[in-house]
């Protein structure tokens, strides 16, 4: 299994990343911003950070990175792209999920241990979890409050594509308690929370997080 | 008109204002002397800043010297580098060296608290930077003024925000720190920040710019006018008819946290390809510290044209291009075989670098602008051989009667008040959970961080293949150094050591921040002397180094000094983070509490006295540091044979509060049956003490290598799993949900 891991200037947690897709017994692949083609991986993480210094808004320039170009094209040909974070901003950015992420609705930075309820575990990211499964990852961000229309909330409540919800109170206000969601297909999904800073209970509060992981595996060996 | 070498030497009788510029009579007389002509503008902005109390150390530097003095051989034998540099290095083992530092952004963080608090972080990040590591993570021992106070409604949520917005951007978990209130600190909060970062032994770079021919290049943000400071006072005069249409910006710098993460990725870049000869951060003093520093560390003189220097503003004078602090620059020597390969890596990552100058033959710092020449000086006398003063010294008279003012005829508790003391004091702003500041701190990027807040020590792993990490904590308490400096000092020593040592990890190394009031007070000089002694003694008698430090004085609200803080941070070593101690208990089921070390009757300078009684007076705890070290080596070694399965230091608020916080922190319950003097027993602050957890199965093991030892330790108590509260016998229990409502709730209820 060969991922790859992008790096925009400002991207920070991409050797989380790199290091999460080892865990799963993974070949991690470096994927440059400036790339124009992908290395023939298997699947793109797009990890946390602040791409570009996020001074414009969240993503908003990453998503028109060179290499975003390629993710989006094999994203929509059924490639398996997990966005972290940042990276789930810039795949909204992108339009590859719908809705958005905005600023916390308490205005602070949080970093927290959170507890998530995995509320989709057909994509191609969440195979190895259980319905309903509760997991402690950490959250960390300033802009992490999910805000989308009454129609696209209802399109992603009826169609379960709620892939992860807070449980507990709400930590950045994100409607309905959205902390993670996946496209139509089920290849793309984001998520506000950190998966890979949950791979090791020696360093993140639990290895909750490395089942995402995993479950690429199970995916790109099917596929 | 520029002023020129050839116009200074032309015009000797012309009115300088180097007394706006901070400059005495007789160091102004100096500067003509070394130059035997007057200073140009330029000359003139790098003199007074390079001599300015924050860069020259002018006031200090005759009593750090002592701790060179009592620094011995064998103290050294793992430094690689120390005082001096940019940061002091310690060969860890495993072929890896750790860089670590902390510095003061008092002033400005009280100016402007966000950027103030920001740039502090940023600056101390490069200093770790300039030494060839990468940075691992950042700390921030911070102090403010009454938690009430409606300026610390200012100044607490800026700074914090500061201090978070500009690391999480760059991509450094913050593990550790502090956070005290004290009026003293009012007009002046403190804003000190450590950085620590790692490379292997063979990568340390010194900052040198030797061999002739070699290049200097500017690298990272461009300069402007943010941060120009006192330097403005040239500006006007030389400015005096357009002065009205330049945009004045503040003293104050502005960071961005996005140019210094692509600079640090971009330098390490440069650093393994092996193409940087020299290298220095661009700090406080901009340019005129850079190339001065650069050119005394090196063996040669140095031409710079300062034309070439990317700006940001227009219509800047080689004054201010030299005195700017613009944020996130470097400055590297490179062979010319080099240069290209230098220039393409800063290109990918999308760095300005720019070719401002060469070492040069002979012994001189030449700068140009635009072919004239409007600096040319020895370098060392700017940057090394600044003014030194021996300041008056004088035992406040005060002193005596603070002392004689004990805490013993303060009214104590009956016992039936202990138990809600335990929660009062819990919820009291020092002790209190800084909950509310640390979870705006991303503590997990970059995947290293072992331990973090609230723990006793920070903790990172170096190595992923054999777990080798570090251990850092940094402590001080401001009214024990109050009430004897010297005892304080080794107090703050001792307690950061402990902490490090609470984890597991072997100490090794230490570095400061003296925050201090006046120099030009003697009872100010008197406490700084003391502190320095007591703390250079205290690293003599534990065997461990001072690596590096910072000194910041005039620190006061109003004329009135904060109380002496001389903040001290130990660095240790751990062979395998996997084996670090936690600070919560109830990790492994069946644990007996015990506690290490010696409780006395010691309330002067304590937490209770302060939160309960506004007191303060009568003398601090006795620090004794063969004590400590020996509890080191327990702690240690508990953790390599596994016999520890939590532990938690005790220092203010005292074994009540230890007891607390393990209990949350673990989020179980315990029984717990303190001896003699309940209130001694709970709330005495006395030194060398740690409550630890062992497992049941290991119990007389551990408590035979104790007494073995010769460290005196008692069971106090029990982990109760199955309980949700913690219950002191013979008073009753304080049910956990109600603690932590205490504990946690006392923050956001002042802060929002």
């Amino acid at each position: 299994m060969r991922v790859g891991v992008i790096t925009f200037p400002g991207t920070l947690d991409d050797v989380d990343a790199q290091r999460a897709v080892r865990y799963a017994d993974g070949e991690a692949v470096p994927l440059w911003h400036g790339d124009h083609d992908l290395k023939g991986v298997d699947a793109v993480i797009v990890p946390g950070g602040f791409s570009y210094g996020d001074y414009l808004r969240c993503g908003a320039i990453a998503r028109f990175a060179p290499v975003m170009q390629e993710v989006i094209e094999a994203a929509n040909k059924g490639m398996p792209v997990l966005g972290i974070c940042n990276g789930f901003q810039v795949l909204a950015e992108a339009h590859l999920l719908p809705g958005a992420l905005t600023r916390n609705h308490k205005l602070h930075f949080v970093c927290r241990d959170q507890w998530l309820k995995v509320e989709n575990t057909s994509t191609a990211w969440t195979t190895r979890y259980d319905e309903g499964a509760e997991i402690l990852v950490p959250l960390k961000s300033g802009e992490g409050g999910y805000q989308a229309d009454e129609d696209t909330l209802k399109e992603l409540e009826d169609n379960g594509r709620v892939v992860f919800r807070y449980v507990g109170d709400n930590p950045n206000g994100s409607r309905n308690n959205i902390a993670g969601i996946t496209n139509a297909r089920g290849n793309v999904v984001g998520l506000m929370p950190h998966p890979e800073h949950a791979i090791d209970a020696l360093t993140g509060p639990t290895d909750d997080g490395l089942g995402m992981f995993l479950s690429l595996l199970d995916t790109v060996v099917k596929a | 008109m520029i002023d020129t070498v050839e116009n200074a030497e032309a015009t000797p009788g012309q009115e300088q204002p180097y007394r706006e510029l901070g400059l005495k009579d007789d160091e102004y007389a100096r500067i003509k002397e070394i130059l035997k002509r007057r200073p140009t503008d330029a000359e003139l902005a790098m003199y007074s800043v390079m001599w300015s109390e924050h860069c020259s150390y002018k006031s200090s530097k005759v009593h750090l010297k002592y701790f060179g003095d009592t620094t011995t051989d064998e103290m050294r034998s793992k430094m690689l580098a120390g005082i001096g540099e940019n940061a002091g290095v310690v060969d860890v083992g495993d072929g890896w060296a750790v860089t670590f530092k902390v510095e003061s952004h008092n002033h400005p963080s009280y100016v402007e608290p966000y950027q103030g608090a920001a740039t502090g972080v940023g600056g101390i990040v490069r200093d770790i930077l300039a030494m060839g590591a990468r940075p691992l993570a950042v700390m921030d021992p911070l102090r403010f003024g009454r938690p009430d106070a409606e300026d610390t409604k200012r100044v607490l949520p800026g700074i914090v925000a500061g201090v978070g917005g500009y690391g999480n951007c760059l991509g450094l978990p913050n593990i550790g720190g502090e956070v005290v209130f004290d009026e003293s600190y009012q007009g002046n909060p403190l804003v000190n920040a450590l950085c620590v970062g790692a490379m292997r032994v063979e990568d340390l770079h010194l900052a040198h710019a030797s061999g002739t021919g070699n290049k200097v290049i500017l690298y990272g943000a461009r300069t402007g006018l943010d941060g120009i400071g006192g330097v403005s006072v040239l500006a006007s005069e030389t400015f005096d008819d357009t002065a009205g249409k330049r945009k004045k910006l503040p003293s104050v710098q502005v960071g961005d946290p996005f140019t210094e993460k692509v600079l640090i990725e971009c330098s390490l870049e440069l650093f393994e390809k092996g193409i940087v000869a020299g290298i220095q951060d661009l700090g406080g003093a901009g340019l005129s510290c850079a190339t001065s520093e650069l050119a005394s560390a090196g063996d040669g003189g140095m031409h710079v044209r300062l034309d070439r220097v990317p700006l940001r503003a227009t219509g800047m004078t080689p004054a201010e291009i030299l005195s700017s602090e613009s944020q996130e620059r470097m400055c590297a020597v490179v062979e010319p075989a080099n240069v290209e390969a230098f220039l393409e890596v800063c290109a990918k990552w999308d760095v300005i670098a720019t070719e401002i100058g060469e070492v040069t033959e002979g012994d001189r710092l030449v700068i140009t602008y635009h072919d004239e020449v409007v600096v040319d000086v020895p370098p060392r006398t700017v940057a090394h051989e600044g003014p030194v003063y021996h300041r008056p010294i004088q035992r406040p008279a005060d002193q005596d009667e603070l002392q004689a003012n004990t805490p013993d005829s303060l009214p104590r508790p009956a016992k039936d008040e202990l138990l809600a003391l335990i929660k009062t004091m819990a919820a009291s702003p020092n002790l209190a959970s800084k909950k509310w500041v640390t979870q705006q701190y991303d503590r997990y990027v970059r995947g290293g961080t072992v331990l973090a807040q609230p723990s006793d020590s920070g903790m990172i792993r170096i190595d992923e293949e054999t777990g080798r990490g570090v251990a850092l904590s940094t402590d001080c308490n401001g009214r024990y150094t109050k009430l004897d400096p010297y005892e304080g000092a080794r107090l703050a020593l001792a307690e950061a050591y402990r902490n490090v040592a609470a984890t597991g990890a072997t100490p090794v190394a230490v570095t400061n921040c003296l925050n201090f009031g006046s120099p030009e007070d003697p009872a100010v000089m008197w406490q700084f002397e003391q502190a320095v002694k007591g703390l250079a003694d205290g690293c003599a008698e534990l065997g461990i180094p001072v690596t590096g430090g910072n000194v910041s004085f005039y620190n006061q609200t109003g004329s009135t000094a904060i109380l002496p803080t001389p903040v001290v941070g130990v660095l240790g070593v751990i062979d395998d983070v996997r084996r670090r101690i936690p600070t919560g208990i109830g990790a492994e089921a069946g644990e007996t509490l015990l506690l290490l070390g010696e409780t006395h009757e010691e309330f002067g300078g304590s937490e209770w006295a302060h939160h309960v009684h506004g007191h303060l007076g009568g003398l601090p705890p006795k620090a004794d540091l063969k004590r400590e070290k020996l509890l080191g080596e327990i702690l240690v070694a508990g953790s390599r044979d596994g016999m520890i399965s939590a532990a938690h230091d005790l220092s203010e608020g005292g074994l009540a509060q230890a007891l607390v916080e393990t209990c949350l922190i673990g989020e179980v319950g315990a029984r717990v049956f303190p001896e003699g003097d309940l209130f001694t027993a709970l709330f005495s602050e006395s030194a060398g003490r740690v409550l630890v957890a062992v497992p049941r199965t290991e119990e007389q093991r551990f408590v035979d290598m104790c007494t073995a030892r010769r460290l005196p330790w008692r069971k106090v108590g029990v982990v109760d799993p199955e309980s949700n509260a913690l219950e002191v016998q013979g008073l009753g229990e304080l049910p956990l949900d109600e603690l932590r409502e205490a504990w946690e709730g006392t923050l956001p209820a002042l802060f929002g």
